[in-house]
């Protein structure tokens, strides 16, 4: 009995991922129109285009090959089950033994990667703009979310999130440097792995400034449909991991039942409209940097990755 | 041969002066008194104003900067053909290749035979020339021939090459993901480092040029006020300008006056959107938001006014359509107290917002040397130290009795000078000198009639006007039938000679930038597409 409920504990965790992707889109766009004094759009709007692009037709260019219509399905696959990997409102969950940041990092880099191959596919020069410029952020981005990574590993001890979330509950974490240094590196990678200013402008209509919408200009339909749902996805699958590492508080574990899970899916909600708060802010006060400015701006990241790290080395060997 | 160096005067005195073209002379040239002109232009001496054709004329309209004197020459061309002017001043290039699209008249040794206007899609060629059914494509290798083409075959425009390793092409346009006008931009780029580009217009021709001829005066100032909407203000003055100027009105003093208030509305209005747009392409969505409130209020106060947001027929030959009515003086002061308050923060916020600036400041630099030779005006102009301002020289009232300031960029020797920063400094410069003279226009508007009755002639009459709108200065010129319809009009946008300066801008920048860079010349698709 208890297995089962665990498994709809876990399924809920899923399903509720999915569900919530659209609507802290929603949230970010309705805060920022309203920073600019604008009324903004409805926060239900994204799960509206989506439905509209469900029911669209798909719209294929001549020379797209078999590639460009199967990555969509792919890359929100892989973009699912790595925000799923995320502990939301309780941890231990079923899965969660297969939680290792790795396996995230991984299954990012797929996504990554079948999607700057269909921008490429279909031979137009945005989309080949838009994947040259993705690379670039890429190959600085991954090292950077890594060295994050190793530093939280060797405090927690571990690479699952469930027990790194955990780890971080207890009082034994303190204050460390180490981590103040990955909490900035991951938000720098998080921005830019979001498209989001001043990396990218989820907003723009500029052809030749777009790095991830320039990939994408060519979907239509379900399929870009699949892709916006799937943008929505990374974006609260990073906001997640920042709260599930750095702010864990209120969390649930398995097994507690309903009312703690209600309680940690409530202490998520607040944290998720907080976290999308603060993104909003911070993309109204600031201006988008050249594009060759990024990898100034990701080589800072992983310069604090990588002082995270040796840091908490030095401190050790004292 | 003429010496080179002769003054602007002497040439006009050579040539055979035609009557009833007013305010500045018309004279009939010979070839050799076209080439020296040609010379002149490409010596520095003097700016090209226009360029234009009609059946078996073309017209030349050139300002001399040393003694302020404009002045425009014809030459016949019973050959159909005329010394190219733009095989020594490549500014005139353009205009050349759309005589020789919309009248067919041949510039002889241009150094570029390609059509410009034309796509070969207009079901006749030459519309304001013979107006031939079209019965192939332009052939560009044979200079608007219609030889090696075949019929039916589709016309592919020759883009200017650029050779080298690892270069690649990115086509972009003419339609764009948001929502702009048409133009279609030729980037040969290295990665993101653009090696060359090239603009190809035309999308939105109109024909406005051929819908004017016989149009009664009436119908004409609609059609010149509509060749580009956010300069309908300075389109619609420059055309009034030109009939009363060609048919010898006087208008009414509070005329010029109401005219002179609208035309400071709509350059408020303008550089204010221009401001906002220019932030907003480097994703800085602040600015536009509150530059766009700022610029409702214009628009707003404009309506409440004179009737229409953007001030479109107000002005008519003669004088102005609509007085400003009891309460209207009361309603602008409240706009001009609201932008001087709301303003200077906004500009406060331009200037420490270091990211925007990064963005900014050392993007787009154009050379001050290849503004001067393009005679190009506006902030684009001013921004590369060219302090030309119609209002100024030759002036139209009642700037003479105005005080107000030309912001110009004096110090041009540094790279990061006549760059996108330096375009909206000199935009907000603007705004700030069109408050004062909306202020005063208010406190000293004279009383009387607002709009007076043309008296036409009877005979064919011609007039030319040049009206700084909020791009920089628009050349109209026309001549007008004995029955008061338009035989000929010609308008001139200051976009033709901004335009081939974002190709040389946009050097040494990267692809990103060029959204900045255009967004700061903001030329006008329509106004130049005619």
């Amino acid at each position: 009995m208890a297995l089962i409920a665990d498994y709809l504990a876990q399924g809920g965790h899923m399903l509720v991922l999915l569900l919530l992707a659209p609507l802290l889109t929603g949230w970010v766009r309705t805060l920022k129109a309203q920073l600019l004094r604008r009324r903004g759009p409805s926060l239900l709007q994204p799960y509206r285009d989506l439905f509209k692009l469900l029911r669209k037709e798909v719209v294929l260019a001549d020379s797209a090959s078999w590639l460009f219509r199967v990555a969509p399905y792919l890359i929100f696959a892989a973009l699912w089950v790595a925000a799923a990997l995320v502990p939301s409102f309780a941890s231990g969950l079923p899965f969660s033994w297969t939680a290792d940041l790795i396996a995230i990092v991984a299954l990012l880099g797929t996504a990554r990667f079948f999607l700057a191959l269909a921008g490429l596919d279909v031979g137009t020069s945005f989309g080949g703009i838009g994947s040259s410029r993705e690379m670039m952020i890429a190959s600085l981005a991954e090292p950077a979310m890594l060295m994050m990574v190793f530093t939280l590993s060797l405090l927690a001890g571990t690479t699952e999130l469930s027990a790194v979330a955990r780890f971080m509950l207890t009082a034994e974490v303190g204050l460390r440097i180490s981590l103040a240094l990955a909490l900035l590196a991951l938000i720098m990678v998080a921005i830019a792995e979001n498209a989001r200013i001043p990396v990218d402008n989820p907003a723009t209509h500029l052809e030749l400034t777009m790095v991830h919408e320039a990939m994408v200009l060519e979907y239509s339909g379900r399929h870009l449909a699949l892709i916006e749902l799937a943008a929505s996805l990374k974006l609260l699958l990073y906001l997640s991991l920042l709260i599930c590492i750095f702010a864990p508080w209120g969390m649930a574990s398995v097994g507690e039942g309903p009312g703690a899970y209600l309680v940690g899916l409530a202490a998520y909600l607040v944290k998720l409209a907080v976290g999308g708060f603060l993104l909003a802010l911070f993309e109204t006060g600031i201006a988008k940097m050249r594009v060759f400015r990024v990898d100034q701006f990701l080589g800072a990241a992983l310069m604090l990755g990588l002082l995270g790290t040796l840091l908490l080395f030095v401190t050790r060997s004292l | 041969m003429m010496n080179a160096n002769v003054a602007l005067r002497t040439i006009l005195e050579a040539g055979e002066p035609v009557t009833d073209h007013r305010p500045w002379p018309r004279v009939v040239v010979t070839p050799e008194l076209w080439n020296t002109l040609s010379e002149g232009l490409s010596g520095g001496a003097w700016s090209l104003l226009g360029l234009w054709g009609e059946v078996g004329m073309v017209h030349l309209a050139v300002y001399e900067d040393a003694s302020e004197t404009p002045g425009v020459a014809s030459l016949p061309c019973p050959a159909g053909q005329f010394p190219s002017v733009g095989r020594l001043h490549p500014p005139a290039q353009r205009l050349e290749r759309t005589i020789a699209d919309l009248v067919g008249l041949q510039p002889v040794d241009a150094p570029d035979g390609r059509p410009w206007l034309d796509h070969g899609r207009w079901p006749v060629r030459h519309p304001l020339g013979g107006a031939t059914a079209r019965t192939s494509p332009p052939n560009p290798l044979s200079m608007h021939g219609e030889g090696v083409a075949k019929p039916g075959e589709r016309f592919v425009y020759p883009f200017l090459s650029a050779e080298g390793e690892s270069l690649h092409q990115i086509p972009v346009g003419p339609v764009h993901a948001g929502i702009i006008e048409p133009g279609h931009f030729r980037f040969t780029a290295n990665g993101e480092a653009v090696v060359r580009l090239e603009e190809r217009l035309g999308y939105v021709h109109k024909g406005i040029e051929s819908l004017l001829r016989g149009a009664t005066l009436e119908r004409a100032a609609r059609l010149v006020g509509r060749v580009s909407g956010d300069s309908t203000v300075a389109y619609a003055l420059a055309f009034a300008r030109a009939v009363e100027a060609a048919t010898e009105t006087t208008v009414p003093a509070r005329a010029h006056w109401l005219r002179a208030l609208m035309a400071e509305l709509e350059r408020l209005a303008h550089h204010c959107g221009d401001i906002g747009a220019i932030c907003n392409d480097a994703a800085f969505a602040l600015m536009h938001a509150h530059c766009a409130v700022l610029r409702e209020r214009v628009l707003r106060a404009s309506a409440a006014g004179f009737g229409h947001r953007l001030l479109m027929d107000c002005i008519v030959p003669g004088g102005v359509a609509t007085d400003l009515p009891a309460d209207g003086a009361k309603t602008l002061r409240a706009l001009v107290d609201d932008f001087r308050q709301q303003f200077p923060p906004l500009i406060e916020l331009y200037e420490n917002t270091a990211s925007l600036q990064d963005r900014t400041v050392g993007t787009g630099f154009v050379r001050p040397a290849l503004i001067q030779q393009f005679g190009c005006g506006g902030v684009i102009g001013r921004a590369g130290g060219r302090a030309f301002d119609a209002r100024r020289q030759p002036g139209y009232p009642p700037y003479d009795r105005l005080e107000f300031e030309t912001p110009v960029q004096t110090d041009t020797d540094s790279d990061t000078d006549s760059d996108v920063n330096a375009r909206v400094w000199l935009r907000i410069g603007e705004v700030e000198q069109s408050l004062a003279l909306i202020e005063q226009i208010l406190e000293r508007l004279p009383p009387g009639s607002v709009r007076g009755d043309l008296n036409l002639p009877g005979r064919d009459c011609e007039g030319v006007a040049l009206v700084e709108g909020f791009r920089g200065d628009i050349l109209v010129w026309l001549r007008l039938a004995a029955d008061g319809t338009v035989a000929r009009c010609h308008p001139r946008d200051p976009s033709w000679f901004q335009w081939p300066l974002l190709e040389a801008a946009i050097e040494n920048n990267i692809v990103a930038d060029f959204p900045l860079c255009n967004k700061s010349f903001n030329g006008s698709y329509s106004g130049h597409d005619l």
